[in-house]
């Protein structure tokens, strides 16, 4: 029973986190997702209509009016939802064909949906390695692959950040177990870097180890005809497993995959936990994938739009003054150091019409606080105009232009 | 800092710091509880003390408490060490 004690203890812990300065609250959005949207912020403000700068919607086909039109036809013809998992009577020919399409996007021998990334994440590490196994992960994996590798038996282990020679070094220390796997994010989310693939690739080959890769923040945009990390290192077809999302660039909707080896994804077929105890993924956004695969795949102009844009906005904050993460993705991190002082920029900019959030400890390392800005390609030069003269005032509010790392330190404890 | 303390001292400025990373490792300097590892990293440091000091740690004993400063570690070690019997030359 929830006595009064019980409630009161969880009234405790909450009470902690908000003193911590850790309450995550929710803003409304009140129209579809795109490059502007209304937002009622605090909830019982008045209703505001301002540029968003922190948005997955890479390619900017979240609300792309064809993308909802063939969504709704999905919804007329196949039904909204299949009420069961997929191996009891939860897949349709379009799940299939969804399928099928991805393989030949990745450039992979075979895929399998999941309701979600997270879920394909959670799933795929206990599918395919058991206690003789050691998966060897970098330490800036997206919390999904932590928790995965979490429920499976398999050893693990970790290497410094993008950092080969010790890669290599845990490679060599783990040459007596059955099988060895190399895990990292295609396109880390919170730095924007790029993982280099191509040096992990040759790693894998040469000390037998499988690479697995979640490419969330690439798929559909990184690569010269967007197909990831591995077209943008070079790599394509020596990639063993791909985890990645219908959530971010491919419409946004929901749903994610395993793709790969075609025993591996059999593998995942057969065991992984989300895959068998989870709904299909409802054949609305089934649809709606499909049609995104179409546009995507007849004409790059979108994945070079947001190319375009994040290097016009890159050079604008850089011009600016701004501390900025070195990268190539449309993740851009404008770094401020101190958790308030994330926060205290995000409140003003948002003051100033420019959406955007803070991120301090725990979920960037401490004294790593920044605002992480996305590009997209519904971003018109109108939009990313308007975001510079308001980080330009906002900036300068704060003095912190030109100035790095030491100077903001200095100025706002870390 | 004794020798048992400076070798766990040095592998964990090793294998947790980055290049360039200006924060300094004492004592008693917080290790899981300051983020400089992670629960999830400490395995590697697990597996460093097993193998460097030919000692088995039970899991229960490997709590993120017990490795938060390089002295809980060495006197974990020492302690697991002493139960240890010494097998006959």
């Amino acid at each position: 029973m929830f006595s009064a004690g019980v409630r009161e203890r969880y009234q405790q812990d909450l009470r902690g986190i908000e003193e911590a300065g850790l309450l995550k609250r929710e803003r409304l959005i009140e129209s579809p997702q795109g490059a502007d949207i209304c937002v009622e912020f605090p909830p019982g403000a008045p209703v505001k209509r301002v540029i968003n700068l922190c948005s997955n919607n890479y390619l900017g086909l979240s609300s792309h009016p064809e993308v909802v039109a063939a969504a709704r036809e999905g919804l007329d013809a196949r039904g909204y939802g299949m009420s069961s998992v997929r191996f009891i009577c939860g897949t349709q020919d379009i799940h299939h064909r969804l399928e099928e399409r991805l393989t030949t996007f990745l450039g992979t021998e075979d895929t399998l949906l999941f309701p979600s990334c997270m879920d394909a994440n959670a799933g795929v590490f206990e599918a395919l390695l058991g206690e003789a196994d050691v998966m060897i992960a970098d330490r800036l994996v997206h919390a999904s692959i932590v928790d995965g590798m979490r429920l499976c038996r398999a050893q693990p282990d970790t290497f410094k950040h993008s950092d080969m020679g010790h890669l290599e070094e845990k490679l060599q220390e783990h040459q007596d177990k059955r099988a060895r796997v190399v895990i990292t994010d295609g396109v880390f989310s919170m730095d924007g870097d790029v993982a280099k693939l191509d040096e992990m690739v040759a790693l894998a080959e040469r000390y037998d180890a499988m690479v697995f890769v979640d490419d969330s923040h690439a798929t559909g945009f990184i690569g010269r005809t967007g197909r990831g990390t591995h077209e943008h290192r070079g790599v394509v077809g020596r990639i063993d497993v791909i985890t990645t999302t219908l959530g971010k660039a491919l419409g946004g909707a929901s749903g994610g995959c395993v793709s790969g080896r075609r025993e591996l994804v059999e593998m995942c077929r057969q065991r992984a936990r989300p895959y068998l105890f989870s709904n299909t993924v409802p054949p609305v956004i089934v649809a709606g994938a499909l049609k995104v695969l179409d546009l995507i795949g007849s004409t790059t102009e979108r994945r070079d739009k947001l190319e375009e844009n994040t290097r016009y906005w890159r050079r604008g904050l850089t011009e600016l003054g701004f501390d900025l993460k070195e990268g190539e993705s449309p993740i851009v991190p404008v770094m401020l150091y101190n958790a308030k002082l994330a926060q205290d920029v995000a409140r003003d900019l948002y003051a100033e019409g420019i959406y955007v959030v803070g991120f301090f400890f725990p979920v960037v390392a401490k004294g790593l606080a920044r605002i992480r800005t996305q590009l997209s390609a519904a971003h018109e030069r109108h939009h990313l105009d308007a975001g510079l003269e308001a980080f330009a005032r906002v900036g300068a509010k704060y003095g912190i232009l030109g100035k790095g790392r030491k100077e903001i330190v200095e100025t706002y404890g870390a | 800092m004794d020798d048992l303390r400076t070798a766990i001292r040095d592998y964990v400025v090793r294998e947790y710091l980055e290049e360039g990373d200006p924060r300094t490792i004492e004592a008693e300097t917080p290790l899981i509880s300051g983020g400089i590892v992670d629960s999830f990293s400490m395995v590697s440091l697990k597996r460093f003390l097993e193998k460097t000091y030919k000692i088995r740690i039970p899991d229960e004993q490997a709590s993120p408490d017990a490795f938060d400063t390089v002295s809980r570690i060495a006197e974990l070690v020492e302690r697991i060490r002493k139960d240890t019997p010494v097998p006959a030359p």
